[in-house]
């Protein structure tokens, strides 16, 4: 009965944990399909230890995964990573927990939106789910979707990934408007726009992004959805053929136009995955360094700008696709030119260290981590962003190591950042430190065991989405044998998560007992009062005469 | 705009801090409203996305198909949907005079203009259904059962296909403004607004003559596409 108190309630911060419980579940669930996956992938055609009698006879006759459910694996893998684990974790826990405090608003601008937006992710996330248990299984077209293949897939699955993302659409564009807003309207007096911490500005920004972004997949879904129930062409062309049989559809549809209209989101997003990791390393760091930000200024233009650029770039992903060299060389520009806002925050967050006394507090590792991880995978996206060198490496499992090295131990690692830093003003308790710096070492070993070998791999030409990790193709022989590292360091990574998982439980009930305030931290959330004002910028550390080391933004200055 | 708020500012500074409809995270009435009004507008921005992106269908097929789109287009009533056009800009006016008797303290009037601009809206939905049966008797729904006689025919299928995506889209708008209107016109009726708090009314407003100005593209873009070879 408490617990369903808990679902109706209008509370920014209890929707901010309903969030982050779901969405950590969401995450758990997305890393089970790939450790299944990973044992296909180092071990094809041999039976799923421990697990694989509970998959089905349809799905895996004898615990062997067969290919359909492989593409199911992997299709499922990217959509709830991306839609229901890490943007809901991002946005719908840290921005509904923290943006309202950290403006020193009372609550969201629009509370009972707010809980509508997290009854739509939720509904949505089931639906998803559910789709792994109708006939034919759960959409297997890859997290793109890519028409005419998803047009014509059999089954319910793929309608039902599109119901589901219609559902987690609606949420998302929900909770973009109530950030926005609030940021807009609910901040605190004297809280001036470039007194606001940097984390407000990348939801602010990442909230904008949902807002354009979204919408256009809205549209897509639902011409994907009448090419499928109701029998028009949308996205099928003429003459299509399937095992031999040629198609009787309507046909004149365009294929690209899926893409390009899937693209005009999903760059975005990417963004929204990124944005509000920044945010969180930002905080940790100025507070972790005892120093203000350097180039506060500088990150929140190259944020403004980055955001803009991000819907200049999508047709990057389809170099390939024969638009003609024209377009590929606009968005290859576009591409070029967004890696410079990215740098500059990089670059800030980078000096930011310099000079500082640092505090390797747990939080601050996941941080420091992020740096050059999230480097390394901005800077193998720039082959990927060239024309040229896309075409060797478009569709191999260099990519999957660009932007796994981005969202993992990139994002991932900043949202772990986050939970371990913000776990105290949420609880009033610390998580536990030993078993955080267990969890940060072993999860960055075994991250850069997974992913490095990515790279390896796609420069020898092996092909992402193979159910046999390339076993049958001969160029792919020489480096077959990562496969196995990395599906080792993938439960390694498995097991370094556990230490995560019984730090958060058992910190819950038995972690130290700390005050309002832990980490001397100088943001408004933080502050005990009930109404706030702010005197001041938002990280004034060490200021030179100063009682303390840290000057919180709502203590008035003393008279003098 | 700025004037009423003005006058909210006032009211509430001689005392009103505690108006019923003052929620508890917002400090004044003004406050809430603008709050209101911008995530309005902030939603309207995601409506026209939306539109958008499907009217970037739209563009694609009607540079690859100009024959069939002249030919679709000629399909349609321009009677029906022009005459459908005069009754959603007449709703747009009542809609208006609706917010601006509820701004100026007319619940009678409100009331009124409201459900006279309900009334249009259904008289929309009513021409629409008819205009949709029609396609049904000719077989020009997509799928399986379409039939054209034509030399395009297949491509004609897709516009008949935007046809009913757009203007299914518009219709269900309509539904739901519908829906809203009845619940406000309820409100209004219990005189729950005065001209210190209207901003329900204000914000049902904005969202209805966004919907009519989605028609106002529908319309030319569907009906009117290619009429000129039929003048000459």
């Amino acid at each position: 009965m408490r617990f369903f108190k808990y679902l109706v309630s209008t509370d920014h911060k209890v929707i901010g944990l309903l969030y982050a419980g779901t969405s950590l579940c969401f995450l758990l669930i997305g890393f089970a399909l790939v450790l299944v996956m990973r044992w296909q992938l180092a071990y094809p055609g041999e039976p799923v230890p421990l697990v694989g009698g509970l998959f089905g006879v349809a799905n895996a006759p004898g615990g062997i995964v067969l290919p359909e459910f492989y593409n199911q694996l992997g299709a499922m893998h990217g959509t709830i990573m991306v839609f229901l684990g890490v943007v809901p974790l991002a946005v719908g826990a840290f921005g509904n927990y923290l943006v309202p405090l950290q403006v020193g608003a009372h609550d969201m601008a629009f509370p009972r939106l707010n809980l509508g937006s997290y009854w739509f992710y939720l509904a949505g996330g089931l639906v998803m789910l559910a789709s792994f248990f109708v006939t034919g299984g759960a959409a297997n077209n890859g997290w793109t979707s890519y028409a005419p293949l998803s047009d014509l897939a059999p089954g319910h699955g793929q309608t039902l990934w599109l119901v589901g993302m219609g559902l987690i659409i609606v949420s998302s564009l929900l909770g973009a408007i109530n950030v926005i807003t609030t940021i807009v309207q609910l901040r605190a007096p004297g809280l001036t726009w470039f007194r606001l911490p940097f984390f407000v500005w990348a939801q602010f920004i990442t909230s904008f992004l949902l807002l354009l972004a979204f919408p256009a997949l809205q549209a897509a879904a639902i011409l994907q959805g009448m090419d499928r129930l109701v029998g028009t062409s949308f996205f099928l062309p003429s003459g299509l053929a399937v095992s031999g049989q040629a198609l009787n559809v309507a046909g004149g549809g365009s294929a690209l136009l899926w893409q390009h209209l899937f693209w005009f989101l999903a760059h975005p997003e990417v963004y929204v995955l990124i944005l509000p990791a920044l945010g969180i390393v930002a905080e940790v760091i100025a507070n972790n360094t005892r120093k203000p930000l350097w180039g506060y200024r500088s990150m929140v233009y190259s944020v403004f700008v980055l955001g803009f650029l991000s819907f200049i770039v999508w047709a990057h992903h389809m170099f390939l696709t024969g638009m003609g060299t024209t377009i590929s060389a606009f968005f290859q520009a576009t591409t070029m030119i967004i890696s410079i806002p990215s740098v500059i925050i990089l670059s800030a967050l980078m000096l930011s260290l310099y000079g500082g006394s640092i505090r390797f507090t747990t939080p601050m590792l996941f941080a420091l981590g992020f740096l050059p991880m999230f480097g390394i995978g901005g800077l193998t996206g720039l082959p990927l962003g060239l024309a040229t060198t896309d075409v060797p490496l478009h569709d191999t499992t260099y990519v999957v190591g660009h932007f796994h090295y981005l969202v993992a131990p990139g994002t991932l690692f900043a949202l772990f950042a986050g939970i371990y830093y913000w776990f105290p003003l949420a609880t009033g308790r610390m998580m536990n430190d030993l078993l955080g710096r267990v969890h940060f070492v072993g999860s960055l070993v075994c991250m850069n065991l997974i992913f490095m070998p990515m790279f390896v791999q796609g420069l020898a030409g092996v092909n992402r989405r193979l159910w046999d990790g390339g076993e049958q193709y001969a160029h792919a022989q020489s480096v077959l044998s990562l496969n196995v590292t990395m599906s080792m360091a993938a439960f390694g990574l498995a097991f370094f998560q556990l230490f995560f998982m019984v730090n958060l439980f058992m910190s819950l009930r038995g972690g130290r007992v700390v005050g309002a305030n832990p980490w001397q931290a100088t943001t408004l959330e933080w502050s005990t009062e009930s109404s706030v004002r702010a005197y001041r910028d938002p990280y004034v550390y060490s200021l030179p005469g100063a009682a303390a080391d840290f000057v919180p933004q709502d203590q008035p200055a003393e008279p003098s | 705009m700025a004037d009423g708020l003005v006058a909210h500012v006032d009211s509430h500074e001689h005392g009103e801090a505690h108006h019923p409809d003052l929620q508890h995270h917002f400090e004044t009435l003004g406050q809430q409203h603008e709050a209101a009004t911008l995530g309005m507008w902030v939603f309207l921005v995601t409506e026209v996305m939306f539109f958008g992106g499907l009217l970037m269908a739209y563009l694609l097929y009607r540079v690859w198909y100009p024959e069939a789109w002249a030919e679709g287009s000629l399909e349609l009533d321009i009677v029906l949907g022009g005459f459908n056009t005069v009754v959603l800009i007449g709703s747009s006016l009542t809609m208006a005079l609706a917010v601006r008797a509820a701004q100026t303290g007319l619940p009678k009037a409100t009331v009124r203009w409201l459900l006279l601009t309900m009334a249009l809206g259904l008289t929309f939905l009513v021409v629409k259904f008819f205009e949709y049966k029609h396609k049904w008797d000719l077989n020009h729904i997509p799928g399986e059962n379409f039939t054209f006689e034509g030399p395009h025919a297949p491509q004609v299928e897709i516009f008949i296909s935007l046809y009913f995506a757009l203007t299914g889209l518009h219709a269900l708008h309509m539904v739901i403004g519908f829906g809203i209107l009845s619940v406000i016109t309820w409100m209004a009726h219990r005189k729950r607004f005065t001209p210190e708090w209207s901003t329900p009314v204000e914000l049902s407003g904005l969202y209805w003559h966004f919907v009519d100005i989605v028609w106002i593209f529908l319309f030319p873009l569907l009906y009117l596409v290619d009429r000129v070879h039929q003048l000459n």
